[in-house]
């Protein structure tokens, strides 16, 4: 007999109570809870992450939306206005008026400082033309106060936004040290503060010198002209094949190439389309650079396949008791599909199609590649037309352009950019969630 | 803007068409529509759609082949001696067409007379005045032979146009009259229409294939192009990329290598983040998270998904950047040279792709079983054993799948890299060396000044190819494994 079981030796018996914890037990314990402590870690990095972009963004965003200005009680007279009419230097007499009006009210504030016209000029910028313009196109508004909000230049913007300190000023004809003092005693009159920006939120990109005057408001135009094209075009083209392949398709090989080109665009890079709109629609087609009619041509064909799936899992959702009920009352196919399976399909197609437009309304890549970077945005189009047709940016395209500059004071500005964008895409996001809260329906 | 007006005709008369269609079918039917074959509307829309329908196609059809005949029409007219030196067809090609735009617009402003634009050929230097008062911008004199075929353009684009405008409302029209004859008693015109409707179904599902062809043959075609002008296996095997700028060629250094390499880097740099993040987040948020630690933590990290690419550029430029700065550059332990680097936009394109990774992961993992789960704390195994020797191993052809996903992602990205990865094509193992990718490349070689025809601009369209077919081919290996070693539970 070889039997193995015979000879060994048998087993000590249990000295130990189950419950007192042996070694071996204790260690898959603590195995068991470290697993579980890297699980917990894991998703707090990520939320961590969240929240740190969250802040950096906010943090370094915010300060877009405001700006220095010094706001001033002004009166100029008819006799004022004729004279300085009658110079040759129009503005400057403006600008000198102007001067006399800050010097009294920093008097009148108790302020002594040592006032000279060219840092004011380095300060608030030539405000001569701002005045001249003001009472030419209201003249009814002479003899009268006016209260004045000129902005500050944006190194005295920066002074106050911490990106320029007295430490590390340099002399230039943009801001001297000395100015700083005089800046100083005009923020302790009140007469300088700190105010809503503005030109921000409704202004057109500036030149590179300027990030003062730098607006994100034509950009939004640009985006909304492409967002129009991108939803007149992909939502018919993409519910059209959504029902097609959903109700009608044969099963064959012309329909299996369809649904393998369709699953393969959604994840082909986004750059890649950028290309073919670059390709196709301006080098072929010679549709206008920078235009958001070939954007919107862009971004549709990247956003058909998001439609796609969206609409085609909502057209699957709906129960066929419905299309064979519509069927037994004599409807033929088409009625079933369109007269009922579609509307009550309607509101995930149209959550679907907002998250469509959403990922579209963020998207850079492409844009880049039909020349939206080069194209400094500084007027809004001046009709329906020209805003398809004509060169414009885009929201990311214009982040993208300010974060690419040389100036420091632009950064503010890309951050800002974010802020809106992500305002954006938010209302879009929520508007999806509560259309398919209020209206999805479990059958 | 004719074409606008041209579609608002045809619409226009499509409208009239429904009208009448459906009118016609009810007068035939003595105003009784219970004796039509089909509901009233079908008819109307019956002309409707065959006086639109064809309209709009021969429109399209002609408003892509017109550019394309015309083209080659007049740069058969360009004499070889006028493309100057260092020029090349398709920058003439542009000249004709800006001079030929610059007519059109002096004849708008009122500068020149029409017949003074089609038919001037003495005096060139005040035709250029004339232009650059339109606001054209000329870039030199117009020389004859450009004004002639700018001429030439012009005359053909017109002609072209009135012809096209002719035919199209000509076939709306016939459309609509073929469609209100048939309208009878007897037409089946709900048969009709439902197979109109069912053929423009077809039709923009094909749009799907269009697309993919559209790419592939742009890719196709400029690569091909590309080398032609440059040897594809220095493109392929060159270790050196430094394109000249001068927009001459032959000084240029196109090699693919460093790019790969860069691309490959930053890309497992970024998986590397990824991967542990996601994939224990997914674990945690399947097996051990209650329903309200899931509801919460689950669309906190799918947000992430949803923040468009340029905000994490900027993060990782503005952000990341200096923070690495601070702790690897000169201040602290001098690794770092600058804020853009590998890892820069590695760490930022890693947070990106965690919910790729979690959300496929989690569903993944939820699939598996509860039987599977069960078995083996039957057998007296943990949580955490069961985990790791019984789901994961289950669920791992799945999880493969979603790590290539996010490979394909991270490899096609290119807001992150453009700002995050910085400028410089090296072949380096430090991370915190700024390097270059094939996407940030294909964004520099595309938007700089070159011409199209350089090899330096077309590179981009060879960088694209092999784009493509890399993220292509991660997709397809994903789907294969996914569906190959998928367990089938039933």
């Amino acid at each position: 007999m070889t039997d193995a079981s015979l000879n060994s030796v048998p087993a000590a018996p249990r000295s130990r109570s189950l419950h007192t914890v042996d070694e071996r037990t204790r260690k898959r314990n603590a195995a068991e809870k470290r697993f579980r402590v890297y699980g917990v870690t894991a998703i707090l990095i990520g939320i961590v992450f969240l929240a740190v972009l969250a802040v950096s963004i906010v943090r370094s965003g915010m300060p877009a939306f405001s700006r220095m200005v010094v706001e001033i009680d002004f009166v100029l007279t008819q006799e004022q206005f004729d004279e300085a009419e009658a110079q040759l230097m129009k503005t400057s007499a403006y600008q000198a008026y102007f001067n006399a009006a800050l010097q009294e009210s920093l008097n009148a504030a108790g302020v002594s400082v040592p006032f000279d016209e060219s840092a004011v000029e380095r300060i608030l910028g030539k405000t001569g033309g701002i005045l001249r313009e003001f009472y030419r196109e209201n003249p009814d508004r002479l003899g009268q106060p006016v209260s004045f909000e000129l902005p500050a230049s944006s190194r005295v913007d920066g002074y106050y936004k911490g990106r320029v300190t007295r430490d590390t000023i340099v002399d230039s004809r943009f801001l001297m040290k000395s100015d700083l003092d005089i800046v100083d005693a005009m923020h302790d009159a009140g007469i300088l503060k700190r105010g809503f920006n503005w030109t921000f939120i409704q202004g057109t990109d500036s030149g590179v010198d300027n990030p003062g005057g730098a607006g994100i408001g034509a950009s939004v135009i640009g985006s909304f002209f492409m967002m129009i094209v991108v939803l007149v075009l992909s939502l018919p083209i993409g519910v059209a094949a959504s029902i097609y392949l959903e109700e009608f398709a044969p099963q064959n090989r012309f329909t299996d190439l369809i649904e393998v080109n369709i699953s393969n665009l959604a994840a082909v890079p986004s750059i890649v389309f950028g290309i073919l709109g670059l390709a196709v629609f301006i080098q072929f087609m010679h549709l206008p650079q920078s235009a958001p009619l070939v954007g919107g041509l862009v971004l549709t064909l990247m956003t058909l396949p998001t439609i796609i799936i969206a609409t085609r899992a909502s057209l699957k959702a709906v129960p066929p008791s419905i299309r064979d009920a519509a069927l037994g009352v004599g409807a033929s196919r088409m009625q079933a599909v369109f007269h009922h399976v579609l509307p009550l399909a309607m509101p995930g197609i149209l959550t679907g199609t907002i998250i469509g437009l959403a990922q579209a309304l963020g998207e850079t890549a492409p844009l880049l590649l039909i020349g939206m970077v080069g194209y400094v945005a500084r007027e809004y189009p001046d009709s329906l037309v020209a805003g398809f047709t004509e060169a414009n940016s885009a929201m990311p395209a214009q982040i993208y352009t300010w974060a690419a500059r040389a100036d420091v004071g632009f950064y503010e500005k890309a951050w800002g950019g974010i802020i809106i964008l992500l305002m954006f895409l938010l209302t879009m996001n929520i508007i999806a969630i509560i259309l398919r809260r209020r209206y999805e329906r479990r059958w | 803007m004719p074409v606008l007006w041209l579609v608002l005709i045809i619409l226009g008369i499509a409208v009239v068409g429904y009208v009448l269609g459906r009118s016609r079918a009810l007068a035939s039917a003595g105003g009784d529509s219970r004796r039509l074959h089909s509901l009233p509307g079908y008819y109307g829309a019956n002309a409707a759609l065959k006086s639109i329908v064809p309209a709009a196609v021969v429109m399209v059809v002609w408003l892509l082949a017109q550019p394309l005949y015309v083209t080659s029409v007049v740069s058969d007219m360009i004499p070889e001696t006028s493309i100057a030196e260092g020029s090349s067809l398709g920058l003439v090609m542009s000249e004709v067409r800006r001079t030929a735009e610059g007519l059109d617009n002096a004849v708008g402003l009122g500068l020149m007379t029409e017949d003074f634009a089609r038919n001037a050929r003495a005096d060139l230097g005040d035709i250029t005045q004339r232009l650059r008062d339109a606001g054209q911008i000329v870039t030199s004199e117009v020389t004859q032979p450009i004004m002639r075929a700018a001429q030439q353009f012009r005359v053909m684009n017109a002609t072209g146009n009135l012809l096209m405008t002719g035919v199209v409302l000509v076939l709306a029209v016939v459309g609509m009259l073929w469609g209100m004859r048939e309208s009878g008693a007897q037409f089946r015109a709900r048969n009709v229409v439902e197979s109109g409707i069912l053929a423009l179904l077809v039709a923009a599902a094909s749009i799907a294939i269009l697309t993919t062809l559209g790419i592939v043959l742009s890719l196709v075609f400029n690569t091909w192009e590309f080398f032609k002008l440059y040897p594809a296996a220095d493109f392929f095997f060159g270790l050196e990329w430094s394109p000249s700028f001068s927009g001459r060629g032959g000084s240029s250094e196109l090699g693919i290598v460093p790019l790969l390499w860069g691309t490959f880097y930053i890309s497992i740099v970024a998986l590397a983040v990824a991967i542990p993040i996601g994939l224990f987040s997914a674990i945690y948020l399947s097996e051990y998270a209650s329903p309200r630690v899931r509801a919460f933590a689950k669309p906190m990290l799918e947000v992430l998904a949803g923040i468009p690419t340029i905000v994490y550029g900027l993060f990782a430029l503005l952000t990341v950047g200096p923070m690495l700065m601070r702790v690897f550059g000169d201040d602290g332990l001098g690794w770092m040279q600058s804020g853009t680097a590998v890892m820069t936009a590695g760490l930022v394109m890693g947070v990106m792709l965690i919910p790729f990774v979690s959300s496929l992961s989690d569903d993944i993992i939820n699939a598996v079983p509860q039987a599977l789960r069960d078995g083996s704390y039957g057998l007296g195994a943990t949580q955490s054993e069961t985990i790791r020797q019984v789901v994961l191993p289950a669920a791992l052809p799945g999880i493969v799948g979603a790590i290539l996903l996010a490979a394909s992602r991270a490899i096609g990205e290119t807001m992150i890299v453009v700002l995050g990865a910085g400028a410089a094509a090296r072949l380096s193992m430090n991370p915190f060396e700024a390097m270059t990718t094939v996407t940030a490349k294909i964004v520099s070689q595309l938007t700089g000044d070159s011409d199209f025809a350089s090899p330096e601009a077309l590179v981009a369209f060879a960088l694209g190819m092999t784009l493509f077919v890399l993220t292509l081919g991660l997709n397809v290996l994903a789907l294969y494994i996914v569906r190959k070693y998928r367990e089938q539970y039933e």
